[in-house]
């Protein structure tokens, strides 16, 4: 019986894939990296927690970019090498216990690595707030966030959502319920300004649908999910002015969905909180 | 054999419409299938063109698509927030569960299940009909609801309540929400007797020597992927039941109580939404794996015909296939890591997760260790199936970023995540879709498709796919949300226009790039050249019978299977393929008598490590 | 070309298929006439019991869900109306009549068989009314499909175990047609096997429900 039919062309086709991976793949990918580090990245990084959140980017980024060439490399040796030519024949070879259980083993020791690497920043992340943390109150709606600090009692009031005032009116847009003395220094705000190195605990409402609560400089998401309250706390590091973005769709305003956040010293929040609250 | 000639004479006796189109013909009703996927994922494409058009220009002015979705559209061209939802909302949809599911299980499976294990048909022929034939009335019904009032839905593919559950949180909460539940609904049923069908048949039809360890991997992947199916999908069926309850009979199981929507109070109480998230996720992630599987098994399958070189590591494939379809079941948590879940529960999935990572590294190895000292001919097959590797990898090694809480906390909801599940999941499946094609178009309609126009599409979709998806990371990198209308509302995603003007082009160029294969396709279809029998000179069984087989499959007497299916560049052996339907004694030598060796391909198992010639 | 001496060597397990296309089973399957067959696997037996593991997972969703929520702090059990215990005891009845049936069957005793098919159904007939019942006992209380949490899942795993097992009468009603009449013992078995796994399954099902629903 004849051969496939004669493998004119196919090294020239294999070299060209082969030089495609290496060029497009291997070389456009690390240089788009590269340009990417200067133009399209991360924020720098505003909260204690996002640098190690940040280091473990940086470190599963540099393993899988080393995987990701080197496989890469590979894969483009082959197809450069091994197009067919002449009458030889293919390796009749489809088993090797050692060859197998290398590439196992160490993709699982890599595994393990990291995820006991993640496990450590996720525990941390999640850990018990420390006793000085502040707390505020986030409230997500379609389409805007409100924030509650507890006032000078610490305590935060109830609320009713039947209280709720409708959109549009001034009033009561959280739904204090002034039945509860709690509520009576509550300061509700349209901004959230947060104290410089003080950790703070955020408890996260949503009055409607799934909204998230996002903060891109300090490495902070959570769902805010109706129906239950969540809490999380993170330390912003550096002073100035951060946005919120929603990260889960809520609706046709998700894309307009933006907060700002104002970390600074304490004093300076202090006194911006009193002009909030008459 | 009076079965055979009964088949024919039954063929005969058909007419048309049971021969084409109420046809219970398994190979009749993978090609509808597949027709019908090629079709709907023409139109999950154009939604993408919708979607790459509004984030690469926001609020641009498209008077000609206009003409094309006249409510999609303000009166000056500018595409609407809802109905961009909607767009990314159907999208989503149709390429998850109309276009790859439906190619991949119903079109390939039905097609090749039968054909790769020596049966005449599948166990149950009418139940077979019945599941493509609920397939076009769940069509119908989810773009009917492109044109109810309120459109399609916008809560996206994955629905999450109570955007989905109360009809004033959307303008598409309405009527188009209930016809997406509904349809959704419809096509479940259809992949349940599909899958219990395709398990039923290689449990019992497989023809006699065709034992478990002998069957080609692509037919292993089809067969744990029908397993997966009839496990899963139950759990969406009930959330979608559930949901539709709460919907329109007022009960809660996902409404938790005091919502305001729209300034209105909501009378629901005492639901959960995580519980939504729970189930779908429960379903959302095996069906990921529904949707590579079929892929993984295709890609094997061409590697080794094309690489003419026995597939690598046979057991330890079917063994990761079967690890990944387990491991499958455990790992939903890490689409709900910032959903509010309990943080240890986090903790457990991304063990679970990290887990499901080794055998797809195993998997991925064995590929290239096929690619060693084959001979390998690039085909247009050959050249997707080389592609998906690299997709696999690119998309896999992105996964080990979001299998970490503490790391996919910042990428959740990114362009990251749609970067990833685009190599991963879409554009692999996608070039095991084509590579498959390309691969058994000569057996489904009897002739060849071009190789030139072949390996045009796949070098223009190849670097296509790399350019639009490659920089989507990047755009997750500096924290783009996914699903949004416009990223041009913040100051932090400004710096980003041109890098999503670029990936719009790219995009643009990669739709373009589908026409040649749609007119590869056709006109291959009526004009390409008759195909032989087994053109790639392949070992499994649907290359011993005809181009394209017939009716019965196998003439009058059934295949008997005597070899696992990938005895390719046999040393001593005339040909660089022994087909599995060759017994051990009959196979024609270059030089003299077969040593014992060698006949490790003949026996139940596959070879074993040391078994074979050194 | 070496001796033949290893050609056509047939593998354990394997056996020869018969054509769908046809319909109608291989050789490989029973086909004697013994009085008590050995139940052979047929295409139908592997099928009810995917359909039985499919089933399974639909009923773990709801009933997961419904464990979750329960453990909520809101959470009150509704009244149970007693009509419930008599139709456990039916469908229970239910069960055991068809393994009578499966027993006559097993001795291809038709008519034994097919009465106690028949018995079967009308005792799932019953249980589908008493469950009826059942829901005409709460809306007289004024307990609707919303009226509270549990009420929501009292109606929706009723009405979805009660629509399985209105196709469990179906095929009970195949069973009575066909198994009778069929030539040999296993092939009756043949076809009434399937159903009575189906069945037992959903007779199984409703204790299971039964007793998150009101007991646990």
């Amino acid at each position: 019986m004849a051969e496939i039919p004669a493998p004119t062309g196919e090294r020239r086709t294999g070299r060209l894939l082969a030089t495609l991976i290496v060029v497009m793949i291997v070389l456009g990918g690390v240089g788009m990296t590269l340009l990417a580090r200067r133009h399209w990245w991360m924020l720098p990084v505003a909260s204690a927690h996002g640098v190690d959140v940040d280091r473990l980017i940086y470190t599963t980024f540099a393993v899988t970019g080393i995987v990701f060439v080197l496989v890469h490399l590979l894969i483009a040796g082959f197809v450069w090498r091994y197009g067919a030519h002449g009458t030889g024949r293919a390796a009749y070879w489809h088993d090797d216990r050692t060859l197998e259980l290398t590439y196992t083993l160490v993709p699982a020791a890599v595994l393990v690595t990291l995820i006991s690497m993640g496990a450590v920043v996720w525990a941390r992340v999640h850990s018990p707030a420390p006793a000085d943390a502040t707390v505020v109150e986030v409230r997500a709606e379609q389409f805007g966030w409100l924030f509650r600090y507890p006032g000078p009692d610490g305590i935060f009031g109830r609320v009713d959502p039947a209280l709720i005032s409708p959109p549009g009116k001034p009033g009561n847009p959280m739904g204090l319920d002034p039945a509860d003395p709690a509520s009576a220094d509550d300061i509700v705000t349209r901004e959230l300004h947060l104290a410089v190195n003080r950790p703070v605990r955020v408890r996260i409402r949503s009055k409607d649908v799934i909204h998230s609560f996002f903060i891109p400089a300090f490495r902070v998401k959570q769902d805010a999910v109706p129906g239950m309250t969540v809490e999380i706390w993170f330390t912003p590091t550096q002073e100035g002015s951060y946005e919120i973005a929603c990260a889960q769709l809520c609706g046709i305003g998700h894309y307009i969905m933006r907060g700002k956040v104002t970390v600074e010293s304490e004093e300076a929040v202090l006194t911006w909180l009193a002009q909030q609250s008459h | 054999m009076a079965v055979a000639h009964g088949a024919v004479h039954e063929e005969h006796r058909l007419g048309f419409i049971r021969r084409y189109i109420f046809s219970q013909d398994h190979k009749i009703i993978g090609i509808q299938y597949m027709m019908t996927s090629l079709f709907m994922a023409a139109v999950g494409g154009v939604l993408a063109m919708l979607i790459r058009m509004e984030l690469g220009w926001p609020g641009g002015h498209w008077g000609v698509a206009r003409w094309l979705f006249p409510g999609g559209f303000s009166s000056d061209g500018v595409l609407k927030p809802d109905f961009y939802l909607a767009v990314v909302t159907m999208h989503g949809s149709i390429m998850i569960f109309f276009v790859l599911t439906t190619a991949l299980s119903g079109g390939f499976g039905n097609f090749l299940i039968p054909l790769t294990i020596g049966a005449r048909d599948m166990a149950f022929p009418f139940l077979n009909m019945l599941s493509y034939w609920l397939y076009p009335p769940a069509i119908v019904v989810l773009l009917s609801s492109f044109f109810v009032a309120g459109g399609a839905p916008n809560s996206g593919w994955t629905a999450y309540p109570p955007l989905s559950a109360l009809r004033n949180a959307a303008p598409g909460s309405g009527l188009g929400q209930t016809l997406w539940l509904v349809s959704l609904a419809i096509l479940i049923v259809s992949f349940l007797f599909g899958s219990l069908n395709y398990i039923t048949t290689v449990l019992q039809l497989r023809t006699r020597g065709m034992s478990m360890g002998r069957m080609p991997l692509v037919t292993w992947a089809q067969f744990t992927t029908a397993i997966l199916m009839l496990l899963s999908f139950p759990v969406l069926f009930a959330a979608v039941v559930m949901l539709l309850f709460d919907r329109h009979l007022g009960t809660s199981f996902f409404v938790p109580s005091g919502l305001v929507v729209g300034g209105q109070l909501v009378t629901h109480q005492g639901g959960n939404p995580l519980l939504w998230q729970h189930l779908f996720w429960f379903l959302g992630h095996p069906e990921v794996y529904v949707l590579i599987l079929p892929p993984m098994g295709i890609v094997s399958e061409i590697l080794a015909v094309h690489g003419r070189k026995p597939i690598f590591g046979y057991k330890a494939m079917v063994a990761s296939i079967c690890a990944i379809a387990f491991l499958s079941f455990l790992v939903w948590g890490h689409h709900m890591i910032v959903s509010g879940m309990n943080p240890l529960v986090g903790t457990a999935f991304m063990v679970t997760t990290l887990a499901i990572a080794i055998p797809s590294a195993i998997k991925t190895f064995n590929w290239v260790a096929t690619l060693w000292r084959a001979r390998i001919h690039f085909t247009p097959a050959m050249l997707f199936a080389i592609g998906f590797v690299s997709l696999f990898i690119t998309g896999g090694l992105t996964g080990i970023f979001l299998g970490s809480p503490a790391v996919d906390t910042y990428f959740h909801d990114t362009f990251f995540i749609v970067a990833h599940f685009h190599f991963v999941m879409a554009s692999a499946a996608l070039f095991g879709l084509f590579g498959g094609l390309y691969h058994w178009f000569p057996k489904m309609f009897g002739r060849m498709m071009d190789e030139r126009l072949g390996k045009m599409h796949f070098w223009l979709t190849f670097v296509g796919i790399y350019a639009t998806f490659f920089p989507m990371h990047f755009l997750g990198m500096a924290g783009e949300p996914r699903r949004y209308y416009s990223p041009q509302m913040y100051d932090f995603l400004r710096g980003l226009a041109g890098l999503n003007m670029f990936v719009s082009v790219a995009a643009f160029g990669l739709g373009l790039a589908q026409l040649i294969f749609i007119y590869n396709f056709l006109r291959s279809l009526f004009r390409g050249p008759k195909a032989e029998r087994n053109p790639w000179h392949a070992n499994t069984l649907e290359w011993q019978t005809e181009s394209p087989p017939p009716h019965g499959n196998w003439g009058a007497i059934l295949p008997t299977v005597h070899r696992w299916p990938y005895d390719y560049s046999v040393p001593d052996a005339m040909d660089d393929f022994i087909p599995q339907t060759v017994p051990a004694a009959a196979v024609p030598v270059a030089g003299g008598a077969l040593d014992d060796g060698l006949q490790g391909g003949a026996v139940d198992e596959p070879p074993v490590a040391g078994s074979e010639r050194t | 070309m070496p001796a033949p001496t290893r050609t056509l060597e047939r593998p354990p397990g394997a056996q020869e298929p018969g054509g769908p296309a046809t319909g109608g089973r291989g050789p490989g399957g029973s086909g004697g006439g013994e009085q008590t067959a050995v139940p052979a696997t047929t295409p139908a037996r592997i099928a009810v019991w995917l359909l039985v593991g499919a089933i399974t997972a639909l009923f773990a969703a709801f009933t997961s869900t419904y464990l979750v929520r329960r453990g909520e702090a809101d959470w009150r059990v509704g009244p149970l109306p007693p009509i419930l215990w008599l139709t456990t005891a039916i469908i229970l009845a239910s069960s055991i009549a068809l393994q009578q049936a499966r027993r006559h069957g097993q001795r291809a005793a038709m008519t034994g068989l097919r009465i106690w098919l028949v018995v079967t159904t009308l005792l799932g007939l019953a249980f589908l009314a008493g469950q009826l019942l059942a829901w005409r006992q709460l809306v007289a209380t004024g307990i609707y499909l919303a009226t509270n949490p549990h009420s929501s899942f009292f109606y929706l795993l009723t009405g979805a175990h009660g629509l399985h097992l209105a196709g469990g009468i179906g095929a009970l009603l195949y069973a009575v047609r066909r198994a009778p009449a069929a030539a040999t013992a296993s092939a009756a078995l043949d076809v009434t096997d399937p159903v009575a796994t189906y069945w037992h399954f959903l007779t199984g099902l409703w204790v299971y429900l039964f007793v998150i629903l009101y007991a646990i």
